[in-house]
């Protein structure tokens, strides 16, 4: 074979249809001769040309004769690596930037470790990712088209990276651009693709090699799994991974992957915290994404009863039982003199308020929870990464004894350091607050029911209801509440029985409005494997960013039963328009509307049941009366039950 | 300063309330309640939520709750009379006063733990 430039051997392009190699004719005659195109008259032609019906063809039409390859392919290679690093699934949309890995990974790694998900869009592939590590504690990977594909995973990407959640995102892009078609894959190809998420990303790359590839890859998975953990993205170059393996003169070897130790607290730190709060008459703990694991909330637990100190659990992942006499609200921060923050994502929100009412020139008013003389301690390993563009990190908050360190890691030595400091006295002081600790949490639990009573009745069906009718049905499986997307008022954390870490998986990290359905889907792959039940209280808002997902969920036969709690609305922004509204003394306009335009999902209403059952769910809805709510969901319970995922489409009070 | 503003509304809505004289009716009080949005936070059936409190069965006095809708600068944004007519409160009044009560958390089985 002879390639443009007269040199023998394979060329990649050639892989490629004649139509594409065609089009790139006049411009590979040009550059053939340098002198003559300096000396030429310029051409009025735009920088960037629309792409030619070969070219739209060579795209979107299959191929009208392949080449054979001899060799290995490189994505051959490609595969084998990801396959060291028990990556079970590539939930991903089709793109022509890594048809080779894609073609690799059904056919030369008989689609299995990873297994291809079929999605219908990238923010689904990350979200479901990003759902099934939080089930499971591993890493999936997705591939995506690059620029545009990318484009679509970002705020999927921002989400997990908020949420401290690893997966490797594999952006196909062609890089060379003197040989890569013209048209549609060079408008799909860039310079550094990976520059749209370097922000919410903990590391990239593009590799040149497959060497390169190769270190790489376990380099990705290795940062990515080290607390604090989060998304790595690869952009893969559609020619290294098309063209056979040439080897350099050494062979191709696989870097053997051995995880990090996360950072552990300071020694002399955790003493220091272990005095304070042994010292302290009313320490309270803090937690967020405190339990990476099972023996997180273990630990924690340990800890709070050695101390008989109440626990805070954020919610970013189930911390502490919520059937724990020492369990609280934020409330009960007010009466500290020690509060230990354990993986916050926002101490200074913590320990004080903000108020949006207008004043201080329209920015609101900030107020401390806490007393003046607090002392405060925190364990975080987000300490350890922290990027300047995006915001996540908070306002500044001044602490005492401040560890950069992997808090679940850091507990085994802080619950020795305590021990050893509780004299006896102090454990006299400790011991008495048990009594009143065990009656503060029934005080809180006689509360909570006395306003999960109110509007028990009503239609559309009170969040409290909803909540209860469907705890009902599922106390007694080995359920996983895969997500709570939407505002319910707290009511599972309130009054379901919380204590096995994948009973709550926490929420979306960055508040990017979409996680819930993908997240809730890739949970529930996860929770198949394992035997669990599924089950997701899905808002209507978050469905409609990408309900394609059901479709995904309905081919790859994921039980998962979805609970909409259907308000007609994204109901916070209806919220946030009325409150501007009423400080510009205005009346909020309704349009005919239940709220102000703009943020009412009605006129028409949307039927969940029928979207859910095109893409081949059982479904049923709309439920407005709470007396029908019991017996649908025992339908739907057993749908779930024989494998198939079902969808409930209830009405719901907005909050 | 803002407890002086809170103090001259209170009063501003004493006087109001005591020369004013509305029919107040419970059932445009449940039109008044969608209009006006008071069910955005506290729920259509006032039974409030993580997002406002409870208002279904209130015990304040029509006058408090009026001076607290009036002036109030906390999480709960102001209404004005040019947002929220008197007749109109006073009418959300009446439906939010009028609510059912509750029943017993032990009478219902789904609230066992």
């Amino acid at each position: 074979m002879t390639d443009l430039n007269g040199k023998d051997g394979f060329d990649r392009r050639k892989f490629l249809t004649g139509a594409a190699v065609a089009g790139v004719t006049p411009a590979l005659t040009q550059a053939s001769a340098p002198a003559q195109a300096q000396v030429a008259a310029p051409r009025h032609t735009p920088s960037a040309l629309p792409p030619t019906m070969k070219t739209i063809a060579a795209e979107t039409q299959p191929p009208e004769e392949m080449s054979r390859i001899g060799g290995k392919p490189g994505s051959d290679f490609m595969i084998d690596v990801i396959k060291t690093l028990d990556i079970k699934y590539a939930p991903s949309n089709c793109a022509s930037s890594f048809r080779a890995l894609h073609e690799s990974m059904i056919n030369y790694g008989e689609n299995k470790s990873p297994e291809y998900i079929s999605c219908m869009h990238e923010e689904s592939g990350v979200g479901m990712a990003h759902g099934y590590f939080k089930a499971t504690g591993k890493m999936l990977l997705t591939m995506v088209h690059g620029t545009v594909g990318l484009q679509h995973a970002t705020m999927a990407i921002y989400n997990a990276y908020c949420d401290r959640v690893p997966l490797i995102i594999i952006g196909g892009n062609d890089l060379d651009a003197a040989t890569r078609p013209p048209g549609v894959p060079t408008f799909h190809a860039a310079q550094d693709i990976n520059a749209i998420v370097r922000d919410y990303t903990k590391w990239d790359d593009t590799p040149v090699t497959l060497q390169h590839y190769a270190q790489s890859m376990v380099r990705a998975y290795k940062i990515a799994m080290t607390p604090p953990y989060g998304p790595v993205a690869i952009s893969l170059d559609a020619g290294l991974q098309q063209e056979p393996i040439h080897e350099h003169g050494s062979k191709l070897y696989i870097p053997r992957y051995v995880p990090t130790s996360p950072p552990q607290g300071d020694s002399n730190a955790v003493r220091e915290a272990a005095r304070l709060l042994v010292a302290a008459d009313n320490p309270v703990i803090v937690a967020d994404r405190c339990a990476r694991t099972p023996n997180g909330a273990k630990l924690l637990v340990e800890l709070a009863e050695l101390l008989q100190c109440p626990v805070v659990d954020q919610g970013n992942r189930m911390n502490f039982p919520n059937t724990h006499y020492l369990s609280r609200p934020a409330g009960v921060i007010a009466g500290a003199d020690v509060v230990m923050g354990l993986e916050l994502s926002d101490f200074w929100g913590t320990v004080n308020s903000f108020t949006d009412n207008g004043e201080n020139g329209g920015v609101g008013v900030n107020a401390s929870r806490v007393k003046p003389q607090t002392k405060m301690i925190s364990i975080t390993s987000v300490d350890l990464l922290t990027k300047s563009n995006y915001q996540d990190f908070q306002r500044f908050q001044t602490v005492d004894v401040h560890m950069a360190a992997d808090a679940e890691t850091t507990l085994p030595s802080l619950i020795e350091a305590v021990k050893s400091a509780i004299t006896k006295d102090r454990a006299n002081a400790i011991a008495e607050r048990t009594d009143k600790a065990k009656k503060a949490y029934a005080d809180i639990r006689a509360r909570d029911m006395q306003a999960a009573v109110v509007g028990w009745d009503s239609s559309p069906i009170s969040t409290a209801r909803l909540c209860m009718e469907l705890y009902a049905q599922i106390k007694d499986l080995d359920w996983s509440l895969v997500s709570s997307a939407g505002d319910v008022s707290n009511w599972p954390a309130r009054l379901w029985s919380i204590e096995k870490h994948h009973q709550w998986l926490g929420k979306s990290g960055g508040y990017g409005v979409g996680y819930g359905a993908p997240a809730s889907v890739g949970a529930a792959l996860a929770n198949k494997e394992l035997g669990r039940f599924s089950v997701s209280i899905q808002s209507d808002g978050d469905l409609m960013f990408a309900p394609g997902v059901l479709w995904t969920a309905a081919k790859h036969k994921i039980p998962l039963l979805s609970v909409m709690h259907n308000n007609r609305a994204w109901h916070q922004e209806v919220m946030h328009v009325q409150r501007l509204s009423n400080f510009r003394n205005r009346k909020a306009n309704y349009g005919g509307d239940m709220g102000p335009i703009g943020t009412c999902i009605e006129n028409p209403d949307i039927e969940y049941h029928k979207l859910a059952e095109s893409m081949g769910w059982w479904a049923k809805g709309p439920i407005k009366d709470p007396a029908q709510l019991g017996p649908a969901l025992k339908e739907a319970i057993a749908v779930v039950k024989s494998g198939q995922p079902a969808l409930l489409n209830v009405w719901t009070q907005p909050r | 300063m803002r407890n002086l503003k809170f103090i001259t509304t209170i009063a501003a809505t004493l006087l109001l309330s005591s020369t004013g004289a509305f029919a107040a009716s419970a059932e445009k009080g449940r039109v008044a309640f969608g209009k006006n949005g008071c069910w955005q936070c506290h729920g259509w059936e006032g039974q409030g939520g993580n997002a406002g409190p409870r208002l279904a069965r209130t015990q304040l006095p029509l006058e408090a709750l009026t001076a607290f809708v009036r002036g109030t600068n906390g999480p709960m944004p102001p209404f004005s009379k040019k947002v929220l007519s008197d007749e109109d409160l006073a009418d959300i009044y009446a439906f939010i006063s009028a609510q059912p009560a509750p029943p017993d958390p032990k009478t219902i089985p789904l609230l066992a733990r």
